[in-house]
Formats: C-alpha cells, structure tokens, sequence
C-alpha cells in the first residue's frame, strides 16, 4: 500500500481567480476563461506544500486535496 | 408483454423481494433515461443502504427536445409506471415515492394522477408530485433530487450520489419511466419485455414513438416510422447527448442498452439540411441549457458554440476549427455534472461525420446571392 494525493477542484464553488495557477504552474494552467485545468496523475511529492499552500490560499477554497491508498 | 401495445390495467402487485433485484441484473436491464447505467447496481446500491428510509423518484422529466416517449408512456400506460414504482419501493423498502414529471408534460402528468387516484390508499399516500422544469439538465439524478429538496433543478456535486445521500438525506433511487415499466413487467411475467421505446425524429414519414424489439437495427426502426421523407444526409443516434454517424453507418447498427442509443431518439438529417447549420443550432441549445455553476461549462459551451455559429454563418476558417478541437478536449470532464462532456461528445462526432462539410463550409447568404 502507498499513499496517493490527488487534487480535486469543486467546479461549482470555483470562480476562476486563478492563483492555484500562479502558485502552481507545474500542475495547472488556465483555459481560455481563467479556470483551471489539472494536470492529469497524482500530486508528485516535493510539491505536497505547495499543494498544501494552494488549498489553504484559494479565495474561494475551491481545491482540496484527496488522499487515497494504492494497493502495489 | 409488451410496452406500448398491451392494456392498461390495474392488478394486484406480484409478490417481490430482494429476490428481484437478481432478476434485473440476470435480465440484463439498463436504465433509458439516457445514461444507460445497469439498473441491478443502482437497486443494489439503495438496498444496502435503506432503513426502511429510502426514496423512489419517478423520473418523467425528459428534457430531451427531440424524445417523446417517456410522455407517451406516461400517457398510455400511467399504471405500468406506478407498478414499477411501487415495486422499487416494496424491494427497497421506500418510505416515499416522487413523481418526477416535466412541467410541461401535462398529458402525461394528467394521465399519471389519474392512474394514481385509482390506486388504493396505502399505495397512494407515499406519492408526491413534483414539476421538473423544462430545461435540459433537470432531468439529471442530483438535479431531481435537488429540486425536490430545495426547489432548484441545477445538478449539485457528486459524491455524494443520490443512493448515499438523495431526498430528504435518504439513500434515493432516481428512475427513468421506461426503466420502471420494464421492471414491472418482468416482476409480473418473469421476463423483460425485451423491447425498447424510441423517437423517430426529423426527416422520416411519421416522426413519433415507436415500440422495437431489442436488436432491430436502425433501419428497420425507421422503415417503422413510413421510412425517410428525403434522403438521409445523417443520423443523430440518441438525441442531443448522443452522436452524429454517417448514414451506411447507422442504418445496420443495432439497438441494444450496448449500443449507446442514450434516451433512445433517433434524428433523420434529411439531404435539405446543413450539417453544420443543424449542429450549431443544437450547440447554442446546449450552451443555453449549462446551468451556469461552473466556469469551464458556461464560457467553453458558448465559446464552442460561437466559433461553430461563425463557421455557419460566415464560412469555414481554420481559426475556429482549431480551437472547436482544442476547447472540445479542454471542457471535457470539468463540470459538477455530465453536461459539457454530453455537448463535447455530441460536437465531436460532428467535426468527424462532418468533416469535409465544416472544411468547406460557406455562408448560405453569400451562396444564394453569388
Ligand atoms: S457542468 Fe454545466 S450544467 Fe452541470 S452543474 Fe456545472 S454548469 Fe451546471
């Protein structure tokens, strides 16, 4: 077993303020109308706090982060 | 047993027990709402979790502009649908059942509630009506669900589902009419009618709801509709969420839950019509029916909708097809709900069945008066 970490945004609540992004930019970058797209796969490690960072900075707190175990 | 074409009757219910729910998944049954999702793990999902609590919605809402037959079933056959409902409710112990109805169906909620006013009083008084609006994504499970909790037919996110967390906090069972119907009969006779209801729509003789053994292919469903008015051009299998195919591809192709005919509507493009035209008009229609809560949704479908409307009226340019094939990819699965992944699906098969047309499309003004 190992653990994953995900990042989940709530469509609904996010209004495209895009910090994620700018706090981000190895794992997401802005359409066309300022709302995120995800990089697709798991949250690399090193990048946890930043991760972290984002989730608690969103103005609208509209990412989260999942964690799931993976069976190997 | 068939669908359509036998009397309507009231009986008593067949004795059911969890029994049954091994019955649909050996039947093979699929919900026709549109998703096709196996109705066995649906029931499965809300009987493991029932106290005796959970909620059947009867779901009548067809928001679908093009299909018909969920009111025409509602129409002929109200109490078929009740017997369904009341099935649910034995297998899965349902304290409430919800009828579901697009408010501008009124026929078929008339016809429903007059069915219901006949049933006995134990049966009658765990039904409430509610009035689904007519928009397009009423019809979704979370925004059913929604609406009758709080009055706003918008899909709310997911999890959690409606079989964890429905009406009134219960585990809900959200069931398409068709499906019912098919569940009643099999309760009843020990086999699925092995039948499906479709719409004929556009270019055929008689447009309207037609009855089709499982399996027919496309053409005969549409011999069954008088057959085409003019010729076919194309043919849009399963409504506005479904998808455009070339026209020697369609006709063989047969109709089973595998074949994703989603709500079962049948659109006959006739040789008359532009594609590229008809494709916009349903990608404006589907723009206008995002619900508005999340970004990626509300701008994506009206940016592809404008860029596939400019190509209509002003001619092809390679500007607007490169960003209908960049933002097609980009909006896909990045709304609360299915919606702007249905419009993306239904716009793909239109830039591939259509190709050549969206290349080397010109303004119909410009054409006429040249
Ligand atoms: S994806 Fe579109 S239709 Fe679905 S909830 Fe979001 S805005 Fe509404």
């Amino acid at each position: 077993m190992s653990t994953e970490h995900h990042l989940v945004v709530d469509r609904i609540k996010c209004d495209g303020r895009g910090l994620c992004a700018e706090l981000l930019p190895e794992l997401i970058r802005l359409d066309d109308w300022g709302y995120p797209i995800l990089r697709p796969g798991p949250v690399p490690e090193h990048l946890l706090p930043l991760v972290q960072r984002a989730v608690e900075d969103c103005p609208v707190l509209a990412i989260a982060l999942r964690r799931s175990e993976r069976r190997e | 047993m068939r669908l359509l074409e036998s009397p309507d009757q009231i009986a008593p219910l067949p004795p059911v027990g969890p029994g049954l729910i091994d019955a649909i998944q050996r039947s093979g049954l699929a919900g026709r709402g549109g998703a096709g999702f196996p109705t066995a793990v649906k029931w499965r999902a809300v009987a493991q979790r029932s106290r005796g609590d959970a909620v059947i919605v009867v779901n009548g809402a067809e928001g679908e502009p093009q299909s018909k037959k969920d009111r025409v079933l509602m129409g002929a056959r109200p109490h078929l649908v009740l017997d369904g409902a009341f099935i649910a409710a034995r297998v899965l112990r349902a304290r409430r059942i919800v009828l579901y109805i697009g408010e501008r169906h009124t026929a078929a909620r008339d016809s429903m509630l007059r069915a219901l006013a006949q049933r006995t009083e134990p049966e009658r008084g765990l039904v409430s009506v509610a009035a689904a609006p007519p928009r397009y994504v009423a019809g979704a499970e979370a925004a059913a669900v929604h609406l009758i909790n709080d009055g706003v037919a918008t899909p709310t996110n997911v999890p959690p589902y409606p079989f964890e967390r429905g009406v009134d906090g219960a585990p809900t069972l959200v069931q398409n009419v068709e499906t019912l119907a098919h569940v009643a009969v099999l309760a009843r006779t020990g086999a699925i009618p092995g039948t499906m209801l479709l719409t004929l729509a556009g270019g055929v003789s008689r447009a309207g709801v037609v009855e089709v053994e499982t399996g027919t292919t496309v053409a005969d469903a549409v011999a069954r509709a008088g057959g085409p008015s003019d010729l076919p051009r194309g043919v849009l299998v399963g409504g506005y969420f479904g998808r455009w195919m070339k026209v020697e591809d369609a006709l063989p192709l047969r109709l089973t839950p595998e074949a994703g005919i989603g709500c079962g509507v049948i659109g006959i493009l006739p040789t008359s019509r532009c594609p590229v035209c008809e494709t916009a008009a349903i990608m404006r229609y589907l723009a206008g029916e995002s619900s508005a809560q999340c970004g990626p949704c509300f701008f994506g479908l009206r940016a592809l909708a404008d860029a596939c409307t400019r190509i209509a009226s002003q001619g092809s340019n390679a500007a607007d097809l490169a960003r209908l094939q960049r933002w097609s990819a980009e909006v896909r699965g990045r709304g609360a709900c299915k919606h702007p992944d249905g419009a993306v699906i239904f716009l793909s098969s239109a830039l591939t069945v259509f190709a050549g047309d969206f290349e080397h499309h010109q303004s119909h003004d410009v054409r006429r008066t040249a």
